[in-house]
């Protein structure tokens, strides 16, 4: 317990001596910024990834049509401001979102940027484009869009089959870079040309990663660094150790876990290091097209039997955060609070109690203590999937299942999961955009490729339609929480627990912010400065 | 000796072919492939681009028509494309070689100065306290496991010195190049030493109890000259084979040690070619390793016959 709070101040003092360093002195212009990274991304392409060890490095190289606020911890729709668009608005009954675009950018290449460019990207991340991605994991973003429309080089609009507020949220993500159109999307993915504040410069697959400042950049004065140089370091020991030996100036984003913290922190006692949630949500996928998960009951004890806070006290000491599908308040904006999380099975404060209850829904299924239900935990061999699945395994035993672990090798997982050759798997989501539309559509939605245990329910499928148009955003919430909680209820992709991690860098390395509920939105590093 | 030559070439080419096909097969006994890998980091499939990617890349096509695709282009020089990163398979491998080389150098330089003086001093002192002291340093350098070690000497560097022997991929002296490799190579090397040091300490006390020993103790001839001179230069030849066998199994230690210091070289590089079902880099790669590991046996094979008069190969 002691641990706990020497580690929650350490938090504290962190983000203060953050925010304070921060604050000073005036930025100033050059130097390299030194930052190690966890792994080796496939590729350079932002449009084709899911992950970000891919945007974390190539998310400076370009822009949106908007973003973020890059020094606002939290990502709202009202801290949303241009980027290549110079201003927006809703027409058309809410139909068409329309753009006027920023004159006089030039593309890394110095061929001039264009409401064409605008087109294409869209085009082709709606596989309506003539060239292809090999793959397109947000495609399901924009099924709302009819087609996108250009106005001579400086307007585009996006016309929509109905309105869908949160597009702008979408289009603010760093997962939705516009790309040029005179760059075939093989060559993005080799040698990537942006508008960004950095320009590409050198990608050696488990070695590193270059970019260096860009001159002509649109936005005067910025960025303040002479480039980035990410080393690709992928043992995490190694990494760590050469951080806090100075040989980098920031440990890769969100990287640091919490164990680990105490080591930086005690090793390095002057770096900066915050944590945050990083909208990873710890979660149970169940074969529900199969036996014994086929039956709603044993669904339903599995849920019941979860110590939710046991794994984030074993895992995190004690940082973590509870809640559904969407991130819990306060750095989430859509979760449902305190009080009506606790009212779903499950989520009851009396453990025992819900054991109960789960031990007595196992025995009307035909299991009791001298019959246990043996099963497969399915998870990937890395820790932070293999970690929770040891503890939910040892959890189960409490109401008569007998779990034995099922490691699986990433190249074989989503395979696996996709023909249904499991019982319950362990999953980490991770929700790009902290937004109803993003994660009920991606993750719940009937048909969605990423909806891996195949729930489908029309029902809430048609209550995903009606939130997503609502404009009120407090009308929208109470929908939302209203999904979220029949979604847990019915045992669609029980969520454990909501992961956060911490982020260091040296004390001169300034105007670092880490975003409170998403881990791909704010690596556009363009007001970083270093303060030596 | 012609004929034992051409039967050895004839060998060496069958092996070649045995150990491509080996290597090829194995790879697509695997589960999952590149493109498994792909849509894994993007997280989810979609059968149809699916496809289409595995077309893109050739991996549709009967594995036959992919061997000879493979094995042709190889005896050409061509060694096609990496999967991952889109760039000329030996562009991606050919400046890896020379980190990993230099690495495995140093590493077996540093395993004999230092394992073959200590088996002799550890002999000569048979039962001493140095002997015991030399023991367990031998013991504890096989026990130790190579990656276990490279942490424990950077904890330790940080921890004292609060630095970080991180590679320079461009020393600007030779200091600074002799001290990118010699910590790793030092960390995998350590291994090495110890089983050349029990080698040569078991080696040397069988030859200090020959006849010829206690014969040139009685002509009067020096403590130094009968260790050294003739005890030694009898004893050597099962540590050299040692060495050389080692050198073989070096590769596994570097793999390790390459992760663990950060050395962009060769076998690490293997290692994330594997993960990614990266075929062309892989192939290419072991059949790279191979030609050298069996072109290095029949050389020292050749340079056998001709150094030991004792052995004379025929027909």
């Amino acid at each position: 317990m002691r641990s706990v709070w020497a580690l929650a101040a350490i938090a504290a003092l962190s983000v203060l001596t953050a925010s304070t360093t921060t604050l000073a002195g005036e930025p100033k212009q050059g130097g390299i910024l030194r930052m190690y990274h966890r792994d080796s991304p496939g590729n350079a392409s932002i449009h084709e990834g899911a992950t970000y060890s891919l945007n974390v490095p190539f998310m400076p190289v370009f822009n949106n049509l908007v973003i973020y606020k890059q020094d606002e911890a939290q990502n709202r729709m009202d801290n949303i401001i241009p980027e290549l668009a110079e201003s927006w608005a809703w027409v058309n009954d809410n139909k068409t979102l329309a753009f006027k675009l920023r004159q006089g950018v030039k593309w890394h290449d110095g061929k001039p940027f264009t409401a064409a460019d605008v087109k294409c990207t869209f085009d082709m991340l709606m596989g309506k484009a003539p060239q292809k991605f090999r793959q397109n994991p947000r495609k399901s973003w924009y099924e709302q869009v009819n087609d996108i429309s250009t106005n001579g080089d400086l307007e585009v609009s996006f016309n929509l089959k109905r309105p869908q507020p949160s597009l702008l949220a979408l289009l603010a993500s760093g997962y939705t870079p516009v790309y040029p159109c005179h760059v075939s999307p093989g060559d993005m993915r080799t040698h990537p040309i942006g508008t960004g504040p950095f320009k590409f410069v050198e990608f050696k697959a488990n070695e590193s990663i270059k970019l260096t400042r860009n001159p002509d950049y649109w936005r005067k004065g910025r960025p303040y660094l002479d480039g980035i140089e990410f080393t690709i370091i992928p043992n995490r020991s190694t990494a760590i150790l050469a951080f806090v030996a100075g040989k980098f100036d920031m440990a890769f984003p969100t990287e640091v876990s919490i164990p680990l913290l105490k080591d930086v922190k005690s090793q390095a006692p002057n770096a900066v290091c915050v944590v945050e949630p990083n909208n990873v949500a710890t979660n149970i996928i169940v074969n529900s097209s199969a036996p014994p998960f086929d039956n709603i009951d044993i669904r339903r004890a599995m849920a019941l039997s979860l110590d939710r806070k046991a794994f984030i006290s074993i895992m995190f000491e004690g940082q973590g955060d509870v809640g559904g599908t969407m991130l819990p308040p306060p750095n989430g904006l859509w979760g449902m609070p305190k009080e009506m999380l606790e009212t779903i099975p499950g989520y009851g404060p009396d453990i025992n109690a819900n054991r109960d209850e789960a031990r007595k829904l196992m025995q009307k299924a035909g299991y009791g203590p001298d019959k246990h239900l043996a099963v497969k935990v399915s998870t990937r061999n890395i820790p932070v999937y293999r970690d929770p699945a040891v503890i939910l395994i040892d959890q189960l035993k409490s109401i008569y299942i007998d779990g034995e672990l099922d490691v699986v090798e990433t190249a074989n997982w989503f395979p696996k999961i996709a023909r249904k050759d499991y019982m319950l798997g362990l999953n980490l989501t991770g929700n790009a955009v902290d937004d109803p539309d993003q994660s009920f559509y991606e993750n719940y939605s009937c048909g969605s490729e990423r909806n891996y245990t195949n729930y489908c329910n029309k029902e809430i499928e048609k209550l995903f339609d009606v939130q997503s148009q609502e404009t009120d955003v407090a009308k929208r919430r109470k929908m939302v929480w209203d999904i979220d909680k029949k979604l847990q209820e019915d045992v669609a992709r029980p969520i454990i627990f909501h992961a956060r991690t911490g982020s260091c860098w040296q004390p001169y390395v300034k105007g670092v912010t880490v975003m409170s509920n998403s881990s791909y939105n704010g690596y556009r590093y363009e007001d970083v400065w270093m303060d030596k | 000796m012609f004929a034992y030559l051409v039967r050895r070439l004839f060998l060496m080419l069958v092996t070649l072919f045995g150990i491509s096909v080996v290597i090829f097969f194995l790879l697509r006994i695997v589960p999952g492939n590149i493109v498994d890998i792909l849509f894994a980091a993007a997280g989810y499939v979609d059968p149809a681009d699916k496809a289409n990617l595995e077309k893109e890349l050739g991996i549709d096509r009967p594995l036959v028509v992919q061997y000879w695709h493979w094995i042709s282009g190889f005896l050409r020089g061509d060694f096609g494309y990496s999967y991952v990163s889109e760039k000329p398979a030996l562009q991606e491998i050919l400046p890896r070689i020379p980190i990993t080389a230099r690495l495995a150098g140093l590493a077996l330089l540093f395993s004999a100065s230092i394992g073959i003086p200590l088996g002799v001093i550890s002999a000569v002192k048979q039962g001493t306290r140095l002997d015991y002291a030399l023991r367990v340093v031998s013991l504890s350098g096989l026990s130790l496991p190579s990656f276990w070690l490279g942490l424990l000497i950077l904890t330790a560097s940080v921890a004292m010195f609060n630095q970080m022997p991180i590679f320079n991929p461009n020393p600007a002296t030779w200091l600074e190049a002799f001290a990118t490799y010699a910590v790793p190579a030092a960390a995998v090397g350590f291994r090495s030493a110890a089983l050349t040091m029990r080698i040569t300490r078991s080696s040397m006390l069988e030859v200090l109890r020959q006849d010829y020993i206690r014969t040139a103790r009685a002509k009067g001839a020096s403590d130094a000259a009968v260790n050294y001179k003739h005890a030694l230069k009898n004893a050597i030849l099962p540590v050299i084979t040692v060495i050389g066998i080692e050198a073989a199994f070096l590769i596994g230690g570097l793999i390790v040690t390459e992760t663990v210091f950060n050395i962009p070289g060769v076998a690490r590089f293997l290692v994330e070619a594997i993960r990614w079902r990266d075929y062309p880099i892989v192939q290419n790669l072991v059949m790279l390793i191979a030609v050298v590991v069996v072109s290095a046996n029949f050389i020292v094979d050749m340079l056998y016959a001709v150094f030991d008069p004792r052995i004379r190969y025929t027909d």
